[in-house]
């Protein structure tokens, strides 16, 4: 069978329905049928976990759902990314570093956001919680990351999110690296107060951004 | 004298009552750091502790709530203290028992472990219900009168806390969400996507004494909230929202809604059906002092 007569829309369907067996299932039989792993991430993942975003922002999904869903997509996901060699990396949007502010325990919306960075085409390195600025550079440096995202749930962690930006600034990759923050208590003002190229307030609207950010709107096809 | 839950539950069908206001606010404003677990400040900071009681209970507070929001084993174990649960939620109890004038109450604080149930995240209910079951034990122990279970994000998080409450004690337990405003439909929905009659009845169904919300927005919202709750159950219903919502400056973060602000919507709060009123996140005892003024207004009629 051929990559045109593969039934993507099936897969992305099974994903958006949170059918993890199915994704898992197809991903195999896709492999098996020497299909390309990035056109299986490409054309069947990724278009399923855009409308499993648009479902969350329209509030027809929620939390449970995209979990579920994002559960399917790593079904296939974690098949796929051994696959992938270096070289070929180059039709991600982009390295993203992510990671809950020093201090702030919290991390389910911030891996919420990490998973649909995944799932919109992004290699993400999610760094966990209460992740220490030093740590944030280390991992930018690490992974040649290019864009590094703040989470905070606390109004009493969002300071440590300036420092992150600082020690960024200070380690010199202040002008490689676009610096996104968000999370409950975040506002627009007050990613412009400590100098953050962008904001989003939930994380469908993270992936818009990070697009924006990574200045690509559409992932380069394989 | 503990354990005297049920008279408040009397109380409250035949006049409304004021609980306390935000402590993280207060917490952090004594010298709280980033990072630093609030719960142990019951052993280490007790005088700082039993202060914000004391003055909740000062401003017109009838009942105030333990410092032991995080108090469960998996919520400690962030901070590698989990193997002090027993005593922090015992000593959290003590404070708030030690200022507690002549009928006033303590609630237990139980508040969620920020960890999410199978199939979706990874806990069972099973852990679930042996975490809060441990920390309710701890705060029957201590000596609450009841049990405020608040700030959950989702039901089988809150039905577990509510069984292990019932398993350990027959107190009242209080039962309320976290509810966020979904501007695109103008309506409050849990992260899980419940309506506030859907929450009503699943809780009371669990065997809550006391349903409603508290966090979210402000009040504004809570009326909006309480007013769908009241139209399907005659039970006793809570509220208390947050202090607007939080807002930055010079990297200080505030919240919207002074005391003079916020107690504007107090009086169509009680309205819209709420028996039990006080504050969250932002408030302080100056936001209760103005709140109780209401309450107590209405009180006399």
């Amino acid at each position: 069978m051929s990559d045109n007569d593969f039934p993507y829309p099936l897969m992305a369907r099974a994903l958006i329905l949170g059918d993890r067996e199915t994704v898992g299932r197809m991903t195999r039989e896709g492999l098996d049928q020497g299909l390309d792993p990035k056109a299986i991430i490409f054309k069947g993942l990724i278009p399923g976990m855009d409308v499993v975003g648009e479902k969350f922002r329209r509030n027809e999904y929620y939390v449970p759902q995209v979990l579920l869903s994002a559960r399917a997509m790593y079904a296939g996901l974690d098949l796929l990314k051994p696959l992938i060699t270096a070289s070929a990396t180059s039709g991600y949007l982009g390295t993203v570093v992510i990671g809950t502010a020093q201090g702030d325990l919290h991390d389910i919306g911030k891996n919420l956001v990490a998973m649909m960075l995944e799932g919109a085409g992004f290699k993400v390195f999610n760094l966990g919680r209460d992740v220490a600025p030093e740590t944030f550079v280390q991992a930018v440096r690490e992974h040649h990351a290019t864009i590094v995202g703040i989470s905070a749930l606390m109004t009493t962690t969002m300071p440590a999110m300036k420092r992150t930006i600082d020690a960024l600034a200070a380690a010199g990759f202040r002008d490689r690296v676009r610096v996104m923050v968000g999370g409950a208590p975040v506002t627009q003002a007050f990613a412009d107060e400590i100098g953050a190229d962008g904001y989003a307030k939930d994380s469908t609207l993270a992936v818009v951004k990070a697009k924006e950010l990574a200045g690509a709107a559409a992932p380069a096809r394989p | 004298m503990p354990g005297r839950g049920w008279e408040l539950i009397r109380r409250v069908q035949a006049e409304p009552l004021v609980f306390d206001g935000g402590y993280g606010t207060m917490l952090f404003a004594a010298g709280l750091v980033d990072g630093a677990c609030p719960e142990l400040w019951n052993d280490t900071r007790p005088d700082i502790v039993r202060g914000i009681h004391r003055a909740y209970f000062e401003a017109g507070s009838d009942f105030v709530e333990t410092n032991t929001f995080g108090g469960t084993r998996l919520k400690l174990d962030a901070y590698k203290l989990g193997d002090r649960t027993r005593e922090l939620n015992e000593k959290g109890v003590r404070l708030a028992r030690e200022v507690c004038p002549p009928g006033g109450y303590v609630a237990g604080s139980i508040g969620p472990t920020s960890h999410i149930v199978e199939p979706y995240g990874d806990v069972t209910e099973a852990e679930l219900f042996e975490n809060f079951r441990e920390q309710a034990e701890a705060l029957a122990e201590g000596g609450v009168d009841l049990f405020a279970v608040e700030t959950m994000m989702y039901p089988e998080e809150a039905l577990a806390a509510i069984r292990a409450c019932k398993a350990v004690t027959d107190l009242p337990v209080m039962t309320t969400m976290f509810f966020q405003y979904e501007e695109l439909h103008d309506r409050d929905r849990t992260m899980w996507g419940e309506s506030p009659p859907e929450v009503a009845q699943k809780l009371l169904a669990g065997g809550a004494d006391v349903v409603g919300m508290n966090c979210g927005r402000g009040p504004d919202r809570a009326i909006v909230i309480i007013r769908e709750m009241r139209a399907v159950t005659p039970v006793a219903l809570i509220a208390y929202p947050n202090a607007g919502l939080p807002i930055t400056r010079g990297g200080r973060v505030t919240y919207e809604l002074g005391p003079e602000e916020m107690v504007r919507d107090y009086p169509g709060l009680l309205d819209a059906g709420a028996n039990i009123v006080g504050a969250c996140c932002g408030s302080t005892p100056e936001h209760i002092r103005r709140i109780a003024e209401v309450v107590r207004a209405r009180r006399g009629r």
